[in-house]
């Protein structure tokens, strides 16, 4: 091709760079100030304070639309939070699978404290029944056992949720950076620069990562308002979602919902750090083991026997 | 030379194991905060709730009498809410005081026939557990009566690794703060003492599979 040739040709690439300019304007021009803005948000670590206030009091007018219902014509007011981790503490979980019953309850408690998706429906724990015979042999186990009592006779049940991995494989697999480990050990998700592409989900060992099939459905007097940014927000269609120890209640002292509700006492929470902690107790005394030990995650969340 | 290093290393070593086995088990500061009754009735250092350890440490039973001074329910030496009575049984002595104490082990015909004992029941009856000169209080085996708030020291009895745990806050349910105020919950919020196998229960519905939607 001569000198002439490309001065006088209109250029294929010049040409497709502003169709592609033109495609980008005409959409932004078309979509609201709030899309606008949530699109070219930036990364939560990165954002100053006054960017994340403006980023906070849209995410709550949005939360507060969401929960607009016959009962609330105004929508009851969301308040998302960005509490700290506070120093000195990194958590921990213990759960005693001699005394867990498998009633679910737990599951049913962090659907609605996080406000998960009733439809198609997102559950962060997963609670397995398997044989006593067998021990624990997460390949034989069955998530969808019905039953009219549980226990039932020769099983026994192990709850399943993110193991709040030291060395997390998610966070290591993320393009962007959208998933990350705060400095009290949980790992957590900006949704807003989420991409989608669900790199996490493929690599947790733990199926411990949830991704928006589609537009997340909850009702909207269901919704907890109590809210914090990298916990329990409204999450828009499109985007991997977790457990995060319940990130708006652990953060200001309170134990986690799945704690609170579990009837037979099998849950513990609390800081790793701190000798007299439940969890040390567990760690130091009693029979306890990780799920997956040998692919080095180093969980934070620990099975025991109580008894 | 290397022979001394070893020799001082394994010193250390033993030193270390001797010190931190002296140390063990380790006294649950924010417990022993809470039990340490020394006799007042009254909220036994829960007042501040942090457990700083400025209670004298328990000894085991030596709260016990003095508690029996105070108001029956306002003596929790741990934050644990009232005793799941059955509604209107309690005070027991509003109908015992009229009634004459029978101390032979029977099967009682008239009243109470809801209780049906399953905790050993051919070793066991009432005043094994239930104190007999007075129905609002229990008693233990060595003849020290403990309020209902305190049940946990009579199960306690039989069931010290259970109640060591529970002290520790691992057997049973704790709820509130998880570096804070903790609420407790008595043996018998979970276990009915007169059968107290943990009861089945209901399960929440199973998740539904994978695409179904609806």
């Amino acid at each position: 091709m001569s000198d002439s040739d490309a001065k006088d040709k209109p250029n294929r690439r010049v040409f497709l760079k502003m169709l592609g300019q033109a495609a980008a304007v005409s959409m932004l021009a078309s979509c609201s100030e709030r899309d606008r803005e949530a699109f070219f948000q930036q990364h939560f670590k990165e954002l100053s304070k006054a960017d994340l206030a403006k980023v906070l009091e849209r995410l709550q007018a949005e939360a507060t639309e969401k929960t607009i219902s016959q009962a609330h014509p105004e929508g009851r007011a969301a308040s998302i939070g960005v509490e700290p981790a506070m120093p000195g503490v990194t958590f921990g979980y213990a759960l005693d699978l001699s005394r867990c019953v498998g009633c679910r309850r737990c599951v049913d408690a962090c659907v609605k404290e996080n406000n998960q998706s009733r439809d198609p429906q997102i559950h962060w724990i997963t609670v397995l029944e398997m044989e006593k015979e067998g021990g624990v042999d997460v390949m034989h186990s069955n998530a969808y056992y019905v039953a009219d009592t549980v226990p039932r006779k020769g099983h026994f049940y192990m709850p399943v949720s993110c193991q709040q991995c030291r060395d997390a494989p998610c966070v290591k697999s993320c393009p962007v950076g959208a998933t990350w480990q705060e400095p009290d050990g949980i790992v957590v998700v900006d949704y807003n620069y989420c991409i989608g592409c669900r790199c996490c989900l493929a690599s947790c060992p733990y199926g411990a990562r949830h991704f928006n099939w589609a537009e997340p459905h909850i009702p909207p007097d269901e919704i907890n308002t109590n809210m914090h940014y990298l916990g329990n927000r409204p999450r828009p269609k499109g985007v991997v979602e977790k457990c995060t120890f319940c990130i708006q209640r652990v953060r200001k002292g309170l134990y986690p919902a799945c704690v609170e509700i579990c009837p037979t006492g099998s849950r513990k929470f609390g800081n790793l750090l701190d000798p007299d902690s439940e969890v040390r107790y567990v760690i130091e005394n009693k029979r306890v083991f990780i799920l997956k030990e040998e692919l080095g995650t180093h969980p934070k969340f620990f099975y025991f026997y109580g008894v | 030379m290397r022979l001394v290093i070893l020799t001082a290393a394994a010193l250390a070593a033993a030193v270390g194991c001797a010190r931190s086995r002296a140390e063990s088990p380790p006294a649950p500061a924010r417990v022993d905060a809470a039990v340490a009754g020394d006799g007042d009735a009254g909220v036994v250092g829960d007042g501040d709730g942090d457990g700083d350890g400025d209670a004298e440490v328990d000894d085991g039973d030596g709260g016990i009498a003095g508690f029996n001074a105070g108001p029956i329910f306002a003596s929790s030496s741990y934050p644990v809410p009232p005793p799941p009575f059955t509604e209107g049984v309690f005070p027991c002595m509003d109908c015992h005081e009229s009634i004459e104490t029978d101390p032979t082990p029977r099967t009682l015909v008239d009243d109470h026939t809801e209780i049906k004992l399953h905790h050993g029941d051919r070793d066991r009856w009432c005043f094994d557990c239930h104190n007999p000169d007075n129905r609002d209080e229990l008693r233990l085996a060595s003849g020290r009566t403990v309020p209902f708030t305190e049940s946990y020291r009579l199960c306690g009895q039989c069931h010290g690794d259970k109640y060591r745990d529970w002290r520790y806050g691992i057997h049973g349910k704790r709820t509130g703060s998880w570096n804070g105020k903790k609420q407790y919950l008595l043996c018998a919020h979970c276990h009915n003492p007169h059968a107290p196998h943990f009861a089945p229960i209901k399960p929440m519905p199973p998740p539904r599979r994978p695409g179904r939607s609806k």
